[in-house]
């Protein structure tokens, strides 16, 4: 295990923003910490960085134990949201910071921190200063800075959530394969479901300050613990009172067993998918079908069709924090 | 036509209280030539004068600024008992008259006093003398280096010094190499405002100095006791070098001012 | 992967995880040196001024505040302050809007010099005052020894206050709104009126509380050109300094907890302003 977080709980004031959290996390792993906006996840990143002191419980970092050290000597690299950037000190120097203050010989720092800036695409940009990059250049030189000191755990709190639509799907990519060449523990806080799934290993559901499921994007998807899980990880919808994902609901034209009758109050096409809005036993849904499976069953509003849900979670799997890592 | 006599009103209103009273010292003073003013500053009593004061300045803002730094730090960035209380006590001296000041320094510290009897008889007095006139000068300039300081401190955050910590910065590489350089503007131009109140600090000092000519005397007092007994090239000498003083530490301050909005 | 039950890890887990680190040593040594260093020069000593007020009494402490001369002497200071504040509330508005809305050639010299009266010493102030509106005055205007005097000097050293605090807000102040006050068919006075005054007004009172405070409390300035006349021209300030140059420092520390109250009061005000302005926001 390369981070071990036991029983840890930290309040601010009357807030409780973790309570009795406990996660592994392997080494090499890229894990996401995801969850709703006052969930715990930033509050447990910093906790692992010592950046906050938990109320009660331990921390421990490659089998050292690390709750009293202070963040300069537990060897974690730390990446803000809103960069950190050093305002007055160049890229380069910016780099070179974590270095500098280890006073390693300026040679060595100055083939390491080619290197980094190589690494984040950065080396024509080695003498601006942070005010003259744009957002995703700060990240990706905070990520060379972080890098820099060749870290134990890479932390990153929600890297991209400063950042415009298109440059953090770029980045996000770009943070898997930068994960691929350096292999060093990785774990970063985020809201965003999809950038959890598609850019983690493994990931920890948080929500109230508590972990409500760890797994893999799969696991969580297909098996999920609560109703909160299923449905912060994707769209559901409701037929006969149970949850189902709306791509698992089948619409068809004849009643057969199992099968709902249902009135089709809007049909949307939006690009390869259309969304079939719909109303089963007065109670409102929906469904997504493919354009090809819409234009063959000729679904239009007005319409009385049958809806068939597979996959129905009516109680959903009981492995709550019990899930083995997808590796 | 309403803005003309707008602006006409208030270029007048500054040409009367400003400009002209300003005008009138400097006319006054080079009436005769160079000669009568680099006379009258080079007298011993003058050049004495000049160097109380820096050495009185110069111990007020060392102190203002290691204490400004200090109390700057700690109202923004920690959260402790009694922060309130030290935040308006900071800006006390603002509402306080210098000359009650100086009172304030006679009662605790004069030589009728246990505190400053008891300094006074191991040689080191502090009313009627360079130290008393260092506190009452500290006094009046308290503010300054704290109130140019703090909303800077405010302004950049926890996040570059956490972001050292994390990269193995300790708490003092963490204050030279990054909070230090962020806030050097805003220091420089906090100790600027108070080297020029220090420099120019009157009422306090003329209370807690006893005035004594060639010992305690300040340029501020110089000026003030020249022109009490005529000597008028003197007094008006050392008022305008003070004059020069402040308008150089005024362009400075204007470079050296903080401005909001650029990122 | 379940975690040990959490018994076992308080059983395990030296005593330090348990106590957080609160202040952290070096907090608390600073707070500590900056408390020594804030009682030794401003707390203790004012404090001293206090209680010596009261030395013999509350009927001495009236006595002293009610003696004609220092009685007059405070009438004139508040008086005087007032006078200043107001005509401070209305020239330094005007000056801050010349500032902001009108390019008046030379703006950056005149935005400089506004601070002239922060930066130069009060007896220097004093000194230029008289030669202009002294005795000798090349204006002919004689000032000298009159009330009038004081508040001329008062107003040169309280000018920068209201400039200064109604001048960023002026700044910031959007001007959509009064564009938008003018199409809906307001006159320039009505746009003034009813949406550029209710924005500025709570920093004019800042600005006028403060240069009231500053008034209350000037010394410097007023010596040479008021020429200290008892139950004419003497300000409270030399009133406390002539009761402490004839040693009677009780006098002296009853007039000083007067300013000190008042100005005190005023503070208080300014507080409840700014965070009126503050809830605004």
């Amino acid at each position: 295990m390369s981070i071990l977080v036991q029983n840890v709980s930290k309040s601010f004031g009357d807030f409780a923003a973790l309570h009795d959290v406990s996660v592994e996390i392997p080494s090499g792993s890229l894990t996401a910490l995801l969850g709703p906006s006052g969930g715990g996840k930033s509050t447990l990143l910093r906790v692992i960085a010592g950046l906050e002191q938990p109320d009660t419980g331990r921390v421990e970092i490659e089998g050292v134990e690390a709750t009293a050290l202070p963040p300069q000597r537990r060897g974690v690299g730390f990446v803000f949201q809103h960069y950190a950037a050093f305002k007055h000190m160049t890229v380069e120097r910016n780099v070179a910071f974590g270095l500098s203050i280890r006073h390693k010989p300026k040679e060595e720092i100055r083939q390491r921190v080619q290197e980094l800036l190589e690494l984040v695409h950065l080396e024509q940009f080695a003498h601006r200063y942070p005010s003259q990059l744009s957002g995703g250049q700060r990240q990706r030189m905070a990520l060379a800075r972080a890098l820099a000191v060749e870290p134990k755990v890479l932390l990153l709190d929600e890297p991209f959530g400063a950042l415009d639509a298109q440059v953090r799907k770029e980045l996000r990519a770009w943070l898997r394969r930068l994960h691929d060449q350096v292999h060093v523990t990785t774990v970063f806080v985020t809201h965003d479901q999809e950038e959890a799934m598609e850019v983690a290993d493994e990931i920890v559901v948080m929500a109230g300050g508590e972990v409500k499921q760890i797994g893999s994007p799969d696991e969580l998807y297909e098996r999920p613990a609560s109703e909160f899980v299923m449905s912060f990880l994707g769209p559901v919808t409701k037929i006969g009172g149970e949850l189902v994902r709306p791509h698992d609901v089948e619409i068809l034209t004849a009643g057969t067993a199992g099968a709902r009758p249902a009135l089709i109050s809007r049909v949307t096409r939006l690009g390869f998918e259309v969304r079939v809005d719909l109303e089963v036993e007065g109670e409102p849904a929906w469904a997504q079908v493919t354009r090809g499976t819409a234009d063959h069953l000729g679904l239009k509003s007005g319409d009385r069709v049958w809806v068939l849900p597979h996959k129905v979670r009516t109680s959903v799997a009981a492995s709550v924090g019990e899930t083995p890592p997808a590796s | 036509m309403t803005r003309w006599g707008l602006r006409g009103v208030a270029l007048v209103y500054l040409a009367f209280l400003l400009m002209m009273p300003v005008g009138v010292i400097l006319w006054r003073t080079f009436q005769h030539g160079f000669g009568p003013v680099t006379d009258a500053l080079t007298t011993s009593q003058a050049v004495h004068a000049f160097r109380v004061t820096a050495i009185v300045a110069g111990f007020a803002v060392v102190l203002n600024t290691v204490f400004g730094v200090a109390a700057a730090i700690l109202l923004v960035r920690h959260r402790f008992p009694g922060r309130r209380i030290l935040d308006a006590v900071i800006d006390l001296p603002i509402a306080v008259s210098p000359v009650v000041v100086g009172l304030a320094l006679i009662l605790v510290y004069g030589r009728n006093t246990s505190v400053g009897g008891w300094l006074g008889d191991r040689g080191f007095p502090i009313i009627f003398s360079i130290p008393g006139m260092v506190i009452a000068t500290t006094f009046v300039a308290l503010p300054l280096v704290v109130r140019a300081v703090a909303p800077v401190l405010e302004e950049i955050g926890e996040e570059q010094e956490q972001a050292a910590a994390t990269l193995g910065a300790s708490t003092f590489q963490r204050f030279t190499r990054i909070t230090l350089p962020s806030i050097r503007g805003a220091l420089a131009y906090g100790v600027v405002l108070a080297l020029a109140r220090s420099l120019g600090e009157y009422g306090a000092v003329a209370v807690v100095s006893g005035r004594v000519v060639g010992q305690t005397q300040t340029v501020t007092l110089f000026v003030q006791e020249r022109y009490q007994n005529f000597d008028q090239t003197a007094a008006y000498a050392a008022a305008t070098a003070l004059v020069v003083v402040a308008v150089v530490s005024l362009i400075i301050s204007r470079f050296l001012r903080p401005r909001g909005g650029e990122r | 992967m379940s975690p040990p039950p959490s018994s076992e890890i308080a059983a395990a887990a030296p005593p330090r995880w348990r106590t957080a680190r609160r202040l952290p040593f070096g907090t608390t040594l600073t707070g500590g040196l900056l408390l020594i260093y804030l009682s030794v020069i401003v707390m203790i000593p004012l404090g001293a001024v206090i209680s010596r007020s009261t030395d013999s009494g509350w009927s001495g402490f009236w006595d002293q505040v009610t003696a004609p001369t220092a009685w007059a002497a405070l009438k004139l200071t508040v008086v005087a302050s007032v006078i200043v504040a107001l005509i401070n509330l209305v020239m330094g508005t005007l000056i801050a809007w010349v500032l902001v809305r009108d390019k008046v050639p030379g703006r950056q010299v005149f935005d400089t010099v506004i601070d002239l009266p922060f930066a130069l010493p009060t007896i220097v102030a004093g000194l230029t005052l008289l030669l202009l509106y002294g005795p000798s005055s090349p204006l002919g205007l004689d000032l000298a020894y009159a009330r009038t005097g004081v508040v001329v000097a008062l107003l040169f050293v309280t000018l920068p206050f209201v400039v200064r605090t109604v001048q960023p807000v002026l700044l910031e102040l959007d001007r959509d709104m009064e564009e938008a006050a003018a199409s809906l068919g307001a006159s320039p006075l009505t746009v003034f009126r009813r949406i550029i005054l209710p924005t500025i007004a709570p920093a004019m009172a800042a600005g006028t509380t403060l240069a009231f405070a500053r008034a209350l409390s000037e010394f410097g300035s007023t010596v040479l050109i008021s020429g200290n006349i008892p139950l004419k021209t003497q300000v409270a300030a030399v009133n406390i300094f002539g009761q402490i140059e004839s040693d009677n420092t009780t006098g002296a520390a009853a007039i000083s907890t007067v300013l000190l109250v008042v100005a005190l009061v005023v503070l208080v005000l300014l507080n409840v302003i700014q965070r009126w302005v503050a809830r605004r926001d």
